[in-house]
């Protein structure tokens, strides 16, 4: 059994996983699946910086475009080193195509 | 003349003047003191917004940009870099920026939404030194996510709300070493779900019922000096353990910023969304710090409607 708060809304509801995925503790069906899936293989969704020249501010923020794996954080930071955007750049724009080969890309979460 | 001007084009100002729009107002103004409409989302970069309003886990500058996409489908005017410096009972508002010098500006209607500001150094009586590399939480974050600059490399946070939380995250990205993270009260300030994905997902220490008690250094911040307080927060003596480090940063609470409606003896009620002036409404953190921003939206969008409600009953009377 492992104890777990939930992460997915603000309530933060304490989950207890059982061996086999089974949870208790959760108020709705997507903090089932986060107790199941937190269990065995630990996601997050990482957001950062990179810099930009031309716009208005020198840093454009990106995310990674959906969960990656919690243990593939730091290395998916250290892509964003070297990366120079010029202005202007898209909401969404494709910072990095693949992080750590697992085809989730890194991409801006505004215009500038 | 404007039927609506909005003090703040944060998320209460946009969500309060698209609600005004959408009840039937056509001439609104936005004044807003920053180069950019969005306020404090701009530099929220990390996810967890939008989950009950859109239904999406959005990161802050996607919810600000939402509402700036939906405004664009409007006349909603906007005076950006324009600081507005006075109201008074009669619904006027002073304003001064690039886009018209110093003014004086009447409306039908107002709305305040500037939001909140930290609590900082000042108000917390920490006794020791003032050296450089204290900040809020919320200047690390611009200097950070904006300004792209690192504020220090060793890091104590004083405080455990949100902003405070998001930070100790963001500087470990970033390279710095939180140490640890200082909580006066037995139970952490901010929301759990922050405790877990900042704090023990990077193994950053949370000491509750602990506070500083005292700062060194000269120049820089070298030590920050933590001790257990009692039920009644006073420090107990011989609990304090030094902590080296070059940065400090406060998270301890946020106070809305009402200074506008206060120098005009305006007098508000954090429950209600009208204040003692007619046709003068105040939402978002400016009336209440709220957890997260959907709330604030939603209370905006009261605040629009009541605005617009407020003008056209105006208009039959007329």
């Amino acid at each position: 059994m492992t104890n777990i708060i939930c992460i997915i809304c603000p309530k933060g509801c304490n989950l207890i996983v059982s061996e086999n995925g089974g949870t208790i503790g959760h108020s709705c069906a997507r903090g089932e699946i986060y107790g199941r899936e937190e269990r065995i293989n630990p996601v997050r969704i990482v957001t950062s910086t990179v810099k930009i020249s031309g716009a208005v501010h020198s840093r454009i923020p990106v995310k990674t475009k959906t969960h990656i794996p919690k243990h593939l954080i730091s290395d998916a930071m250290r892509l964003l080193d070297d990366v120079e955007l010029t202005a202007p750049v898209d909401e969404g724009f494709t910072v990095i195509a693949d992080i750590c080969g697992t085809g989730i890309p890194w991409v801006t979460t505004r215009g500038m | 003349m404007h039927e609506l001007i909005v003090i703040g084009g944060g998320p209460a100002g946009l969500a309060a003047a698209y609600g005004a729009w959408r009840d039937g107002l056509r001439k609104i103004l936005i004044i807003e003191r920053d180069k950019e409409l969005g306020g404090i989302l701009n530099q929220c970069i990390h996810t967890g917004f939008g989950l009950e309003y859109f239904k999406e886990e959005l990161t802050g500058p996607e919810y600000a940009g939402r509402f700036i996409k939906l405004l664009q489908t409007t006349q909603i005017e906007t005076a950006l870099d324009t600081m507005a410096l006075k109201i008074t009972r009669s619904r006027e508002v002073h304003a001064s920026g690039k886009q018209f010098g110093y003014a004086v500006l009447p409306a039908k209607s107002v709305i305040l939404a500037m939001g909140c500001r930290e609590r900082a150094l000042g108000s917390l009586g920490i006794p020791g030194t003032r050296p450089a590399g204290i900040f809020t939480a919320g200047t690390a974050q611009r200097y950070i996510n904006i300004e792209g600059f690192m504020p220090g490399k060793r890091v104590v946070i004083l405080g455990s709300g949100d902003v405070g939380l998001i930070m100790a995250r963001r500087m470990t990205l970033e390279g710095a070493e939180v140490l640890a993270c200082v909580e006066i009260m037995p139970k952490p300030g901010g929301l759990l779900r922050n405790v877990v994905q900042c704090l023990h997902d990077f193994n950053i220490p949370l000491y509750l019922s602990h506070t500083i008690t005292e700062i060194r250094g000269s120049k820089r911040v070298e030590q920050a000096v933590v001790s257990k307080v009692d039920e009644k927060r006073q420090a107990v003596k011989g609990t304090g353990f030094a902590v080296d480090c070059d940065t400090i940063l406060l998270s301890a609470g946020l106070i809305p910023e009402i200074e506008l409606p206060t120098a005009a003896g305006i007098k508000i009620d954090p429950k209600n969304i009208e204040t003692s002036a007619p046709g003068v409404f105040i939402c978002g953190n400016a009336l209440r710090v709220h957890d997260i921003v959907d709330n604030v939206t939603t209370e905006a969008l009261r605040a629009g409607s009541a605005a617009a409600a407020f003008v056209l009953s105006e208009k039959i009377h007329d």
